[in-house]
């Protein structure tokens, strides 16, 4: 797939974003007044601006309220409503905790459990694709809340929460790796099954339909980068699980807090990049670039 | 609304003959042109002049070599548009209600007014059969020309799709494959048509007809090696018709002898 960097920005800096809501919602930290506003202004400017963000692939960005239409069957429709609520819920909870002092608990629960729901329907939007075989598991939505909810750990300032919870999304992102590299050859899906030409004989691309390059192979058929997939995954996991928990093991400092989160969102924007340019769309059998 | 019809009045689709497919990219060329001065937004072309041309289209015909475990590999022209499929993918994941499949006719069509452009329904789609349209931001697809088959202004002949009424080796063929009575399920079930990648579950209602084997390509004639060692395939079909002349010709060819 290609990896389009609205995309990455947007699924790395709202799952961050949504994260730290979820921290919040619980009451962790209990922050209030002028803190806690610069922890929802944070936490806002990630989510809201990762889902702009993801308005800028869009052809005709000014009919997006249509999206909010379908959420009986589709996963991106299912997002924009989650979305809404939970910043919604979470703006009134806010409101109480910057302006008047008061923590109105209920509201914080049902913000953080919309967050979570956020996340897990973006996950939903790619977990659900049967013809990215890489994607379609439940190890998808498992993969990107983990990040989500470590990732916030670690903007919460929740020290011991972030230990436990980036080595858990750490061995998770490692599962799906190993899991995704064989996902392809053992969906069944091959030129073979593509084409219906598989009990003939061994099927080969003798000539594409077209000389130029199109909207398919541009989308779907990205295989640049791919030689580098293994350092890639090595950066990821030391920025964005490693360095973050051996910095909060240090004695605690607000720069090094910054370094970590900084870290921690350099390894993320990697990971998801992989996530993108290494997953393959069964329409490439068609072209014979598998 | 994006949810699937549970069932549809009638399955309008294609059988795609691959044994009688000559390559030719005719249906490619007449599904553009209708398509781009008809029903919804023009199939638009980027650079078509200059150094890296891309375009819309909504049919591409691709070309593979099948190698058996013995014999000759064969050559096969692979049409591929939409196959309208009964579980379609691509209409459930639209955020928007853009994408639908039609009740009367089974028909997936896109209603460009609603279309966000957000390109999930082509991720979602096994055969490729959504292209974005660069110019105009929204989802182009096959609409089995919809506008022609009811179309009472066009005489009957013409009320067909135009890549179906333009294929110049018959290899093409349009009807309900709902009805096991229709002429194209007929086709199928005499043929053995095949569905397309079958495992991802899209029931897809365009069949295939698999190539028939290329017998001749492996007789013994044709596969034997000529002196220098290369195989002429062609040489059976280019022996004399005879080799001693008879009748008048035969008598001609005594009397030139003999002067």
């Amino acid at each position: 797939m290609h990896p389009a960097p609205s995309v990455i920005i947007f699924t790395t800096l709202s799952g961050l974003g949504f994260g730290l809501l979820f921290w919040l919602g619980l009451g962790m930290p209990a922050v209030t007044g002028w803190v806690a506003f610069a922890f929802f202004a944070i936490a806002y400017a990630l989510a809201v601006g990762g889902l702009l963000a993801s308005t800028f692939h869009l052809g005709h960005p000014e009919r997006a309220i249509k999206a909010f239409t379908q959420w009986r069957t589709s996963w991106l429709s299912r997002e924009a409503w989650a979305a809404v609520a939970a910043l919604v819920i979470m703006g009134l909870y806010a409101l109480g905790l910057v302006f008047f002092d008061a923590r109105w608990s209920v509201l914080g629960w049902i913000g953080a459990g919309l967050s979570l729901v956020t996340v897990y329907s973006t996950a939903m939007i790619y977990g659900q694709l049967k013809t990215v075989p890489r994607w379609q598991s439940p190890l998808t939505p498992a993969l990107l809340l983990a990040i989500s909810v470590s990732g916030g750990a670690l903007l919460a300032g929740q020290v011991t929460a972030a230990l436990i919870l980036l080595p858990i999304a750490a061995v998770v992102q490692v599962i799906w790796w190993v899991r995704g590299d064989t996902a392809l050859q053992t969906s069944g899906t091959d030129m073979g099954s593509a084409t219906g030409l598989g009990g003939i004989g061994r099927v080969r691309a003798f000539e594409a339909p077209h000389t130029g390059n199109n909207y398919l192979l541009k989308e779907f058929v990205h295989v640049v980068g791919r030689k580098h997939a293994l350092k890639l995954r090595g950066i990821a996991l030391v920025l964005g699980y490693a360095a973050p928990v051996v910095l909060l093991l240090l004695p605690f400092g607000h720069l090094l807090a910054l370094l970590a989160v900084a870290a921690h969102l350099a390894g993320i924007a990697a990971s998801r990049w992989l996530f993108f340019a290494e997953a393959e769309h069964v329409v490439g059998l068609y072209y014979g670039k598998r | 609304m994006t949810s699937l019809p549970e069932t549809t009045q009638r399955k309008m689709g294609l059988v795609i003959d691959l044994d009688t497919c000559v390559g030719c990219h005719a249906c490619v060329v007449s599904c553009k042109g209708w398509n781009t001065e008809n029903y919804g937004a023009p199939l638009s072309d980027q650079d078509p002049y200059g150094a890296d041309p891309s375009g819309t289209f909504l049919n591409r015909i691709h070309s593979y070599e099948v190698q058996p475990d013995q014999g000759a590999a064969q050559l096969i022209h692979f049409p591929k548009s939409c196959l309208h499929c009964e579980d379609a993918p691509c209409v459930t994941v639209c955020p928007t209600g853009a994408s639908y499949k039609r009740v009367e006719d089974g028909i997936v069509l896109v209603n460009e007014t609603d279309c966000i452009g957000c390109g999930l329904c082509a991720w979602a789609c096994p055969y490729g059969a959504r292209e974005m349209d660069a110019a105009e931001g929204v989802m182009k697809k096959c609409t089995l020309c919809v506008d022609r088959i009811y179309n009472e202004n066009l005489p009957e002949v013409d009320r067909v799709p135009a890549c179906v009424r333009t294929c110049p080796s018959g290899a093409r063929h349009f009807g309900d494959l709902g009805d096991p009575d229709s002429d194209v399920s007929k086709l199928v079930a005499e043929r053995g048509g095949m569905d397309l990648m079958p495992e991802q579950g899209t029931k897809p209602v365009n069949k295939y007809l698999p190539p028939r084997p290329k017998d001749q390509m492996d007789r013994p004639a044709a596969t034997a090696p000529k002196p220098d060692g290369q195989i002429d395939v062609l040489a059976p079909f280019l022996k004399p018709v005879a080799e001693e002349p008879k009748g008048f010709i035969g008598w001609l060819d005594k009397a030139l002898e003999k002067l």
